[in-house]
């Protein structure tokens, strides 16, 4: 164990890192100047019972109502060996399904190292040769990425189909295509985890020593269609999502650098006191946007910290207010009580003349 | 965002409480609005759960489903709100009133009235959206009939949301947009969707800030969720057992009476804080003196109204699944006018909505200091009106000499920035050449010139008339666009059928689209 490690373990109490997968690797990618999350994330604190424990609780619950919906559409999707899958995906490729294909399901019951090292040597050895091979679908492979210096297991319920020449990522999502169109915030997030999967994938080609491209950074994304259940299948693009990513991951691998930034005794340990786990917070910088509401556990500590702070209304609301970063430092400068900085001498004339027009204007009307 | 509204943003954190800002009222607010809290079910493609509808805050009428996965019973939910929804558009229907035309050389009529539907957010708009979608092709003959009220109603939701993106336009409004247009909190925008939390700093109950109020209204378990989503946690714990409990009463009508009893008392229970919450936000909204252009965009409104009832009544079909090239440019040009038009409208309407304006540079007030109301121009063919004004103003002048300006007080006038003349004071002496709004002789009507002493705004924002552009037929939609309708088949989107049938048979009890193929 190195002294990084070490130091990680001491941060979480000891007890074993929160286990990754593609969501919360995802979930990095927004927000990437936050020291806080990059230091939590990186030790691999469980974020959720870290709110909890400091008396801000996280609402990122799943309905069962969503879940069974999920799970009753992939299967039906993937019953009688794929064969309804094979033929939307290869219609989307533009490409022949051929007239059979090879089924493996990755996802049997043995522990995590076998089932890695069973994708592993399966995925390599099905590793496309040209377009004659025929079709192969590869179910609940394992796969796995190298998170902050660790080793993190993916357990993707996708599938990785091999099509004229080229694996593709395969993600079954149940928001609904209606019309063309579904929720662009849905299909976002759906784009930046099957970036997660690609990235995996590629690097599991690249160890054996295979051309990393031969995963295409077109995914296939299949989705309800319009009301009913019969799905349809789209392209996405993830080049941008996976150069994201790798920028995140490659910053998250320098966490020896954020670590020595951050205090000798920070801990993170829930079994400490809630003043204690609240005042070790506070020393490790955060940067909160309301966005943050979105993905990160310990959003509404965060936010709560933040108040009194422009940025926490937004950052378009911190930028119209000239980038003044407290409220009572607007509103000083405002009214004019403080004389402002040279930097803020703009800003202060904005906000003065915005003040007294805003007066003159409630002051009309009343 | 402008600076003045982040401005406010910033006195709200610092007061405790939400900040006006607008000074009148920019939306039109009917005196019945039909109020709808509707809540869908997670994870499904829009199916509906229940809501809680009615145009008075003691007519709640709660409509449920009990088995949102069955489709039949979706389109029960759909006949049932359309025998609230239809009568009560239906209302306005009565009365009409002519409108000239063509400079009076001919006549059209509308309705007095239109209805109003009002949600809580925007995501209640997009629920009312898709469930015009998933309703208005649907045919009450063939394989999977519904009641003949279905496909009605889900022509007349369509209109509405299609309505709801049209600026300025009161026809459906979700509450957090009216609010937000008159008030600002100490939250970010994306907090303020959340309707609960919104009033809690526009009305922090006594003894909070406004930030606490905020804070206490997200806890799901003491405020519901505004809908269309539900909260997970009430999903999971008493929603799912509430359903099971329903279906496993099947046999037994007695039971089946409790448990459906149970699941609409459930249900109550989330839409009721919501249905309070939005006959609150009616209630101030209905404090704020309506601005003086609200009545004429009410009036586009009630056209609208007018023309799809007329439209619906001589046996036109639904809207398109998908706009053709020419009706969608038709559309987004119709849009940008009308986004043009309403933010003009709201700045003459409104000083604090000029303020902003002001403090871009795009309009300042000043004094008149000095009029000739008798100037004449006659180095032309023949002689004109043309009085001039000066202002001084302590605001920055950033208008440009031959700038056209508008007063918001004598819309009808232009007035041409002739001389800007910064004084060593601080003031600004701007000199007007006017002309419009006077009549056609050569001497002004007493009033069409301002006088000295006048204080007044000038602008170069024009609520003038905007030509609308010229559009070719749909049959000569030009090759870029996609050709003629109907010259290449299946077109959008390959890999798809022409005509957007689903492919292959339909899946036993699958809720898929008999009635698309409107003929």
């Amino acid at each position: 164990m190195t002294s990084s490690e070490q130091r990680l373990a001491a941060i979480r109490g000891g007890v074993p890192p929160r286990r990754h997968n593609a969501r919360t690797i995802a979930a990095l990618t927004g927000n990437p100047g936050c020291t806080r999350r990059a230091m939590l994330d990186g030790a691999g604190v469980d974020k959720t019972g870290l709110a909890e424990r400091i008396g801000f609780p996280a609402r990122f619950g799943q309905s069962r109502f969503a879940i069974t919906r999920g799970n009753t559409f992939e299967a039906q999707l993937k019953a009688d060996g794929g064969v309804e899958l094979l033929r939307l995906v290869a219609e989307r490729l533009g490409v022949e399904p051929g007239d059979r294909a090879d089924w493996t399901d990755l996802g049997a019951a043995d522990d995590l190292p076998a089932r890695h090292t069973r994708s592993r040597e399966l995925l390599t050895a099905a590793v496309p040769t040209g377009p004659r091979q025929p079709a192969a679908l590869f179910d609940h492979p394992l796969l796995s990425l190298e998170v902050a210096g660790r080793r993190v297991h993916l357990e993707p319920d996708l599938v990785a189909a091999r099509l004229a020449g080229r694996f593709h990522v395969v993600e079954i999502k149940s928001f609904p295509v209606i019309d063309g169109q579904a929720d662009p915030a849905k299909v976002s997030a759906a784009a930046t985890q099957s970036a997660v999967y690609v990235l995996a994938l590629r690097e599991l080609l690249a160890a054996a020593g295979h051309d990393p491209e031969l995963v295409s950074h077109d995914v296939v994304l299949i989705c309800p269609r319009d009301f009913a259940n019969q799905p349809v299948a789209s392209l996405l693009d993830v080049r941008k999502q996976l150069l994201v990513l790798r920028r995140q991951l490659t910053r998250m691998d320098r966490l020896d650098d954020l670590l020595a930034a951050v205090p000798a005794d920070f801990t993170a340990d829930l079994t400490a006191d809630p003043a204690t786990l609240t005042a070790a917070l506070a020393r490790v910088e955060a940067r909160y946007a309301p966005e943050c509401l979105a993905s990160c556990e310990l959003s509404y500590f965060c936010r709560h910290e933040a108040r009194g702070q422009s940025g926490a209304m937004g950052r378009p609301v911190r930028e119209a207010l000239g980038g003044v970063g407290t409220v009572a430092e607007v509103m000083a400068l405002a009214s004019g009580e403080r004389t402002p900085e040279p930097e803020q001498a703009e800003a202060a004339a904005l906000l003065r003349a915005a003040a007294r027009l805003r007066a003159d204007a409630l002051g009309a009307s009343a | 965002m402008s600076t003045l509204r982040a401005l406010a943003k910033a006195q709200a954190v610092a007061a405790g409480v939400a900040q006006p800002v607008a000074t009148v009222r920019h939306v039109h607010l009917h005196e019945r609005p039909l109020v709808l809290v509707p809540l869908a079910l997670a994870g499904e493609a829009n199916a509906p759960l229940a809501a809680l509808v009615g145009a008075a805050p003691d007519e709640a009428k709660l409509l449920i489903v009990p088995q949102p996965r069955n489709r039949s019973q979706r389109f029960a939910f759909a006949a049932e709100l359309a025998s609230v929804v239809l009568p009560y558009l239906d209302a306005y229907r009565g009365v009409s009133e002519a409108v000239a035309v063509d400079r009076g050389r001919d006549v059209r009529h509308r309705y007095v009235d239109a209805p109003q539907l009002l949600v809580p957010n925007p995501a209640g708009i997009s629920f009312l959206r898709l469930l015009g979608r998933s309703t208005r092709f649907r045919r009450p003959d063939g394989e999977y009939p519904v009641h003949p009220s279905v496909p009605l109603l889900g022509r007349w939701l369509t209109f509405f949301a299609e309505r709801a993106e049209h600026p300025g336009s009161s026809a459906l409004l979700a509450m957090t947009d009216a609010l937000t247009l008159h008030w600002a909190t100490g939250q970010s925008a994306v907090e303020d969707l959340h309707l609960p939390a919104l009033l809690g700093w526009i009305e922090p109950s006594a003894g909070l800030t406004g930030a606490e109020a905020a804070a206490r209204a997200e806890d799901p378990s003491t405020h519901p969720p505004a809908g269309p989503a539900t909260d997970p946690d009430f999903d999971n714990r008493r929603l799912a057992p509430a359903i099971e409990a329903y279906a496993e009463a099947e046999e037994d009508p007695q039971a089946r009476a409790e448990a459906y009893a149970e699941l609409e008392a459930l249900l109550r229970d989330q839409l009721a804080p919501t249905w309070e919450l939005m006959w609150r936000g009616v209630g101030l909204l209905r404090g704020l003196t309506p601005g003086a252009r609200v009545e004429g965009r009410w009036a586009g409104d009630r056209d609208a109204f007018t023309a799809h009832a007329e439209h619906v009544d001589s046996g036109g079909g639904p809207q398109p699944r998908l706009d053709g090239a020419v009706a969608a440019a038709v559309r987004l040009h119709r849009l940008e006018r009308a986004l043009t038009s309403y933010a003009v409208q709201r700045a003459y309407d409104d000083p604090l909505v000029m303020a902003e304006h002001r403090l871009a540079g795009e309009a300042f007030v000043g004094d008149v200091t000095l009029a000739d109301p008798k100037r004449v121009d006659d180095s032309g063919k023949r002689p004109v009106l043309r009085p001039r004004i000066q202002l001084v103003t302590t605001e920055p002048v950033l208008v440009p000499v031959g700038a056209t300006l508008y007063c918001p007080t004598r819309p009808s006038q232009k007035a041409r920035v002739v001389f800007v003349t910064p004084g060593a004071d601080g003031k600004t002496e701007v000199v007007l050449e006017l002309s419009g709004g006077m009549g056609r002789g050569l001497t002004a009507p007493p009033g069409s010139v301002p006088e000295v002493g006048e204080r007044l705004c000038y602008t170069t924002l024009s609520d003038a008339y905007l030509p609308s552009g010229a559009f070719p037929a749909p049959e000569e939609t030009p090759w870029t666009h996609g050709g003629p309708p109907g010259s290449v088949a299946g077109a959008p989107g390959a890999g798809e059928l022409p005509g957007g049938e689903l492919p292959g048979g339909e899946l036993p009890g699958s809720d898929g689209d008999p009635g698309e193929e409107w003929a």
